[in-house]
C-alpha cells in the first residue's frame, strides 16, 4: 500500500459518505428554505435549530414496517431502489471538486480531488444519467399498482424526452472546451477577462447554461417538473408501493442526482474551483459555495412555481427546448470555427 | 486477462438467459448487463470513448425504449402451452420458425467466421482512444458506411411515423 493509494482509497470513501450526508443536509436545508419562502419555523425541535431533524427521519424510517404489494415482482421490487441510488452514487466518481494538493506536504505526489480522472468524464456523467431512468421505471412497473406503473411510464417518457437537450447543452460547452476531460474543462475557465470578468464559460454559453439547468430539473424530476410524484394525481407516483429504507433509497437518489447536477454545472458552467481571493488550494470551498448556491435555486424553483401540465411538459421538452439546444450547438460550433471564440 | 473472462463470462452468460427468460422485462435487463459487460471489454481495449457511447447509446436510449414498449404492452406470456408442447422449434408458430432458421444461419455464419483462420482486421487508424482519430476516420474512411447507416435509420423512422400514423386513422383514440 502506497501512500498515494491509501490517499485515493481514502478519497473515495470520503466522497461516498459526504454524498451521504449531503443527501441528509439537503433534506433539512429544504425544509428550512421552504419554511423561508411561506413564512414557517420549518423544523426547529430535534437538537439546535432543529438540525437533528434528518437523524431522527432517518431512525424513523429505518424502524419502520417493510410492505411489498402481493402481486410485485420480488427480485424487480427490491433491486429497483437498490439501481436508483447506485446510478446516483456512480455519477459523482468522474467529477472533480477540487485543484490537485499534497495535502500540506503529507504527500509526495499531488492527489486529485476526484475519484477516477476519466478522458471521457463529461460523457461517463451523461452516460450515468441516462441509466438513472431504470431505478425509477423498474420500481413503477414491478410495484404491479396503477400509481407506481404511471409515474414510471410518465418518467420515462420526460427522462428520454429531456435528455437530448442535456447532451446537446453539454455538446455545445465541449465544442468550446475542445476536451471531453472535466478538469480540463475546468482548468479552461481560470483567470479573468478584461481583469474583472471570469472567464467561466456561463458567459460564452448563457443558453447552453439555461438549457442544462432545465433538463436538469426535469432529469431529476423536481419541481416545476415533478410529474412522476405528482402526490395530486399519482399519490407518490413511482415509489407509492414503497416503505421504510427502500423509500428511503429513492429519497437519496433524488438528493443525490441534484447535488452531482449542481456539481456538474459548476464544473461545466460556474468555473469549479477558481475563484478571486482564495488561494488555488482552498478552491474547493469555492466550489461547494457555488455548488450551494445551485442547490438553492433547485429549491427556490421547487417552492415558487407551480407544476406544469403533463402535455405542456411534453411540448416544451420537443418543441421549444430541443430546437433552442440545436441553434445554441450550431451558433456555438459557428463561433469556434470562424470567429476562434474560445 | 482476468476481467477479460470476467466480462467475456458476464456478456455470453447473461446473452444466453435473455432467451431463457419467460418475462420480456428480465429479458431487456439481462440484455443490459450484457451490454454494460461489452463496454467493459472496450475500456479493456482502451477505448474509453466507445465504452461510453456503448452505454449511452444501447445501455441508456435503446433499451429504455425496449421496457418503455414492453411495459406498455404489458405482454409477460409470449408463447402458448401447446406451441411449447411441440418437440422441434420448427414445427411451431410461425414467428418461432422464422426465428429459428434464422438463428441456424447465425450459427452457420459465426462457425464460418471463427474457422476462417486467426488474421484479424486492422483498424486504419492505428488508435481508437482518441475522439479525434474516430471522428476523422468516420467521415473520411468509413463516411459511405456513416452516411448509409444514417439513411437507414431514416428509414425506420419514416416507417415508424407511418405505421403509428396508419393506426390512428383505424379508429382507436390518439395516444
Amino acid at each position: 500500500m502506497t501512500p498515494v493509494l491509501i490517499a485515493q482509497l481514502s478519497l473515495t470513501l470520503f466522497v461516498f459518505v459526504m454524498l451521504l450526508s449531503s443527501a441528509a443536509g439537503m433534506v433539512y436545508f429544504e425544509r428550512k428554505v421552504a419554511a423561508l419562502l411561506q413564512q414557517r419555523m420549518g423544523p426547529y425541535l430535534v437538537g439546535p435549530k432543529g438540525l437533528l431533524q434528518p437523524l431522527a427521519d432517518i431512525i424513523k424510517l429505518m424502524f419502520k414496517e417493510e410492505l411489498r404489494p402481493r402481486a410485485a415482482d420480488t427480485l424487480l421490487f427490491t433491486l429497483a431502489p437498490v439501481m436508483a441510488a447506485t446510478a446516483a452514487f456512480a455519477a459523482f466518481a468522474v467529477v472533480p471538486f477540487g485543484a490537485s494538493t499534497t495535502l500540506f506536504g503529507l504527500l509526495d505526489e499531488p492527489l486529485r480531488l476526484q475519484v477516477a480522472d476519466v478522458p471521457v468524464a463529461v460523457l461517463v456523467i451523461f452516460a450515468v444519467a441516462s441509466m438513472s431512468v431504470y431505478g425509477i421505471v423498474l420500481a413503477g412497473w414491478s410495484s404491479n399498482s396503477k400509481y407506481s406503473l404511471l409515474g414510471g411510464l410518465r418518467s420515462s417518457a420526460q427522462m428520454i424526452s429531456y435528455e437530448l437537450s442535456y447532451g446537446l447543452a453539454l455538446a455545445s460547452v465541449l465544442v468550446i472546451a475542445n476536451s471531453l476531460s472535466l478538469t480540463e474543462v475546468v482548468n479552461r475557465q481560470a483567470g479573468t477577462w478584461f481583469g474583472f470578468i471570469p472567464r467561466w464559460l456561463i458567459f460564452l454559453q448563457p443558453v447552453g447554461f439555461l438549457i442544462y439547468m432545465t433538463a436538469g430539473i426535469a432529469e431529476t424530476n423536481r419541481a416545476p417538473f415533478d410529474f412522476p410524484e405528482a402526490e395530486q394525481e399519482l399519490v407518490a407516483g413511482y415509489h407509492t408501493e414503497y416503505s421504510s429504507m427502500r423509500f428511503a433509497m429513492f429519497f437519496m437518489a433524488e438528493y443525490i442526482n441534484m447535488v452531482t447536477v449542481s456539481a456538474v454545472a459548476t464544473d461545466l458552467f460556474l468555473g469549479g474551483w477558481h475563484g478571486p481571493f482564495l488561494p488555488e488550494s482552498f478552491g474547493w470551498i469555492w466550489f461547494l459555495l457555488k455548488v450551494a448556491a445551485i442547490l438553492f435555486f433547485y429549491v427556490w424553483m421547487r417552492w415558487t412555481l407551480p407544476r406544469y401540465r403533463y402535455d405542456q411538459l411534453m411540448r416544451f421538452g420537443w418543441k421549444v427546448l430541443l430546437p433552442i439546444a440545436v441553434v445554441n450547438l450550431i451558433v456555438t460550433a459557428a463561433g469556434v470555427l470562424y470567429f476562434d471564440v474560445r | 486477462m482476468t476481467l477479460f473472462y470476467l466480462f467475456g463470462a458476464i456478456a455470453v452468460g447473461s446473452s444466453l438467459l435473455v432467451i431463457a427468460q419467460r418475462n420480456p422485462i428480465h429479458s431487456v435487463l439481462l440484455l443490459i448487463a450484457s451490454f454494460g459487460a461489452l463496454s467493459g471489454l472496450y475500456v479493456l481495449l482502451d477505448a474509453p470513448f466507445v465504452a461510453v457511447i456503448q452505454i449511452i447509446v444501447y445501455a441508456g436510449a435503446i433499451m429504455v425504449l425496449f421496457l418503455f414498449v414492453v411495459m406498455l404492452l404489458n405482454a409477460p406470456v409470449e408463447e402458448t402451452e401447446a406451441d411449447l408442447a411441440r418437440p422441434y422449434l420448427l414445427l411451431r408458430s410461425g414467428p418461432m420458425r422464422a426465428g429459428a432458421l434464422l438463428a441456424i444461419a447465425l450459427g452457420v455464419e459465426l462457425v464460418w467466421a471463427l474457422t476462417r483462420g486467426t488474421e484479424t482486421g486492422v483498424f486504419a487508424g492505428g488508435s481508437v482512444s482518441s475522439v479525434r482519430d474516430i471522428g476523422r476516420i468516420l467521415f473520411t474512411e468509413y463516411s459511405f458506411a456513416f452516411e448509409v447507416t444514417s439513411v437507414l435509420i431514416l428509414v425506420a423512422m419514416v416507417g415508424a411515423v407511418i405505421l403509428a400514423r396508419r393506426e390512428r386513422r383505424a379508429g382507436g383514440a390518439p395516444e
